[in-house]
């Protein structure tokens, strides 16, 4: 009989296409996706080289990081010079290397995390990179997937394959249920909080327990978004009803007996009981709070109940780092976190950019006002996800609560189109990165989930979502 | 690529933990569809004033680390995003080696892509590069990469650990991208096994 394996060993086991003798593997890539930032210098690599793609049909490209999610962006005076050269690039690209293609004039382009799994590019068992480090995204569906940098994305797209070592397993465990209002979000949140954001460097995290199994596709793609935040390769969940149901129908699933086939094959992605995990964190379902960050670090997160710390409550290298995060984010050693007033909510990206993300923050606005002043704005996740919502009514509140209804992309995660917070400004966002300037020069971010940036919209402070609902 | 010969020279000292990578090239200067060109915006946002007058405070604006090619950093080095742009900017400035206890994953793979040796090394260990760092310009060290080896300007060794293909490649000055093409018998007999076994994918 063979060793038990993890979900991970099994996955990479299938996808080793060549083993040097010292680990050094060519690991198969199953799945490509590519966007218009961290491509450009990739396909010119090839150019320069006379080389191929090598699995067009297996290479997705959307552009989505620097795409304005105005009303009238197909007109090119929306972007700046620069973005509208990568756009053009990605296009001019896409058609010359001949691979999968959704532009912004496409209803199907979005968020490249969102329009992979939404497509049905995405299913489990697969290999699936994207230079992008959300590409932990993917990992919802029992894939493998993680996010790679440019020099790599030629790699693949020259030879399908990335020169890859072995991470080790962490097991991830939440077990019980979760308590009203407390979301996926909160639970990635909470799991960065616990183990820092460089405690899963070296890793692959598989997570489980309960409270994950009770999770829809939508948030399962929230906690293993940011598996990066905690600076693992890769996040994952094993396989199930669940996802079997969201992947069938799906446009580029397989269909008929083949469904089938592969149904008999995802069945048997699972971690064997006996596998052995490197490293474990457990936490229990039911004491998760709402969280929010207060810092400049995803692992800078606390209660909604909680205060502001002080660089003391902190050791080593954290305490010059805290008292930098405090003075950026403006705030008190001491001061209640629902204390503090926020000038804009963002919801959206391929963490909470999703149907469920937005049926959440209605389901908190409806029938409500934002507070007066705010700058809200939601961003769906792809023209789908948008559609989708306009049909569900959904939108219709947004508009009536006062948000601004926008069109899919990346919007102000990462701020490279023009939705950017100004000097000082404060956002609670849905995204994923609390960095320094993440979202703007000097701009403050909390990192929160759509219905507590909702109960912000609404208060105009950060609030515990409990209290309104 | 080019071949990385041993390295002496300055080491600058950063000791601040989690450097992301916003901070070592924030996304406005992503928009160039170019390798070259970023490390005038290395470290953008702690570097200069929003007028573009240098900050004087921060280590390579100081006279004696403008020329620095070691970068000695705090705990989590490179985290968050993929974005190869940071070891471009690194790279385009001028450092060729970063020393930290630990590197987030994407990055430390993007650096062995262009050149940049990045070192991981026990704390007291990185403590001993640090201080030394701060000496300033006349501290210059040796990172010998074939001997595995930095020599502090103390005359101090300190040992280190190094994927042997990366060493390799780094030594060499090797494409990733041709080295696996000469595997292609390999893959192309993978994925005639694997679309037999998965047709679906």
């Amino acid at each position: 009989m063979t060793a038990p394996k993890t979900l991970y060993d099994k996955i990479w086991d299938a996808h080793v296409a060549h083993e040097a003798e010292d680990g050094t593997c060519l690991l198969y890539i199953d799945r490509h996706l590519v966007h218009e930032v961290t491509s450009p210098q990739a396909f010119e690599g090839l150019r320069m080289a006379g080389r191929k793609v090598h699995a067009p049909d297996k290479t997705i490209a959307v552009p989505d990081h620097n795409v304005p999610t105005t009303a009238g962006r197909e007109d090119p005076a929306q972007m700046t010079e620069e973005s509208r050269i990568q756009v053009a690039a990605l296009d001019k690209n896409a058609k010359e290397f001949g691979v999968h293609y959704y532009p912004v004039s496409d209803v199907r382009q979005g968020i490249v995390h969102i329009v992979g799994p939404e497509q049905g590019w995405t299913l489990p068992g697969m290999t699936v990179v994207c230079g992008d480090s959300h590409t932990a995204t993917h990992g919802a569906f029992g894939a493998l997937a993680h996010g790679i940098g440019t020099s790599e994305v030629e790699h693949v797209l020259a030879t399908q394959t990335l020169i890859q070592k072995k991470s080790k397993n962490m097991k991830v465990e939440i077990t019980g249920k979760l308590k009203p209002g407390v979301t996926a979000k909160d639970i990635t949140l909470a799991v960065i909080g616990e183990t820092g954001t460089g405690g899963g460097t070296g890793y692959v995290i598989e997570y489980c327990g309960e409270a994950i199994r009770d999770l829809s596709m939508e948030g399962r793609m929230t906690v293993c978004n940011m598996a990066i935040e905690g600076g693992a390769r890769a996040g994952l969940i094993a396989p199930d009803e669940t996802t079997f149901e969201y992947v069938k129908g799906r446009p580029h699933a397989p269909k008929g007996a083949q469904f089938e086939q592969a149904l008999e094959y995802w069945k048997t992605l699972f971690t064997d009981e006996g596998a052995h995990f490197d490293k474990v964190v457990t936490l229990k379902g039911e004491e998760i709070e709402p969280v929010v960050t207060w810092g400049t670090s995803p692992e800078d997160v606390l209660p909604i109940s909680g205060v502001v710390p002080s660089p003391s409550d902190f050791e080593g290298g954290k305490v010059d780092a805290a008292a930098r995060s405090i003075d950026y984010m403006g705030l008190t050693p001491g001061q209640k976190l629902t204390d503090i007033e926020i000038d804009t909510v963002f919801i959206g990206s391929c963490t909470n950019g999703r149907i469920e993300d937005l049926r959440a923050v209605a389901e908190v606005v409806k029938g409500k006002k934002i507070k007066d002043g705010m700058r809200a704005m939601i961003v769906p996740g792809s023209g789908l996800v948008r559609a989708q919502a306009e049909e569900e009514g959904l939108a219709e509140i947004f508009e009536d609560a006062g948000f601004e209804w926008r069109l899919a992309g990346c919007s102000m995660c990462l701020a490279m189109n023009p939705d950017q917070l100004s000097e000082n400004e404060r956002c609670a966002s849905t995204s994923n990165r609390n960095f320094e300037g993440r979202q703007g020069y000097k701009g403050r971010t909390h990192l929160v989930s759509p219905a507590m940036a909702a109960a912000a919209a609404l208060t105009g402070k950060l609030t515990d979502v409990r209290d309104l609902i | 690529m080019e071949k990385f010969e041993k390295l002496q020279g300055i080491a600058a000292p950063m000791p601040l933990v989690n450097i992301d990578t916003d901070m070592i090239i924030p996304k406005v200067f992503l928009k160039s569809i170019a390798r070259t060109g970023f490390g005038k915006n290395l470290f953008d946002e702690m570097r200069y004033n929003r007028d573009g007058t240098e900050i004087e405070d921060f280590v390579l604006n100081k006279p004696q680390y403008r020329d620095a090619e070691i970068l000695i950093a705090g705990d989590n080095f490179g985290c968050g995003s993929s974005r190869e742009h940071a070891p471009w900017a690194i790279a385009d400035f001028g450092i060729k080696c970063v020393v930290s206890t630990s590197f987030a994953d994407i990055f430390f793979n993007n650096c062995f892509k262009n050149g940049i040796l990045p070192i991981v090394l026990p704390q007291e260990q990185v403590d001993i590069l640090m201080a030394d760092a701060e000496k300033g310009a006349n501290a210059r060290m040796t990172v010998d990469l074939e001997a595995q080896e930095i020599t502090t300007s103390d005359g101090e060794t300190i040992a280190f650990e190094v994927d042997a293909f990366k060493k390799h490649c780094l030594l060499e000055g090797l494409d990733d991208i041709g080295l696996t093409m000469e595997k292609k018998a390999s893959i192309d007999a993978f994925e005639a096994k694997a679309s037999a076994a998965r047709p679906w994918v």
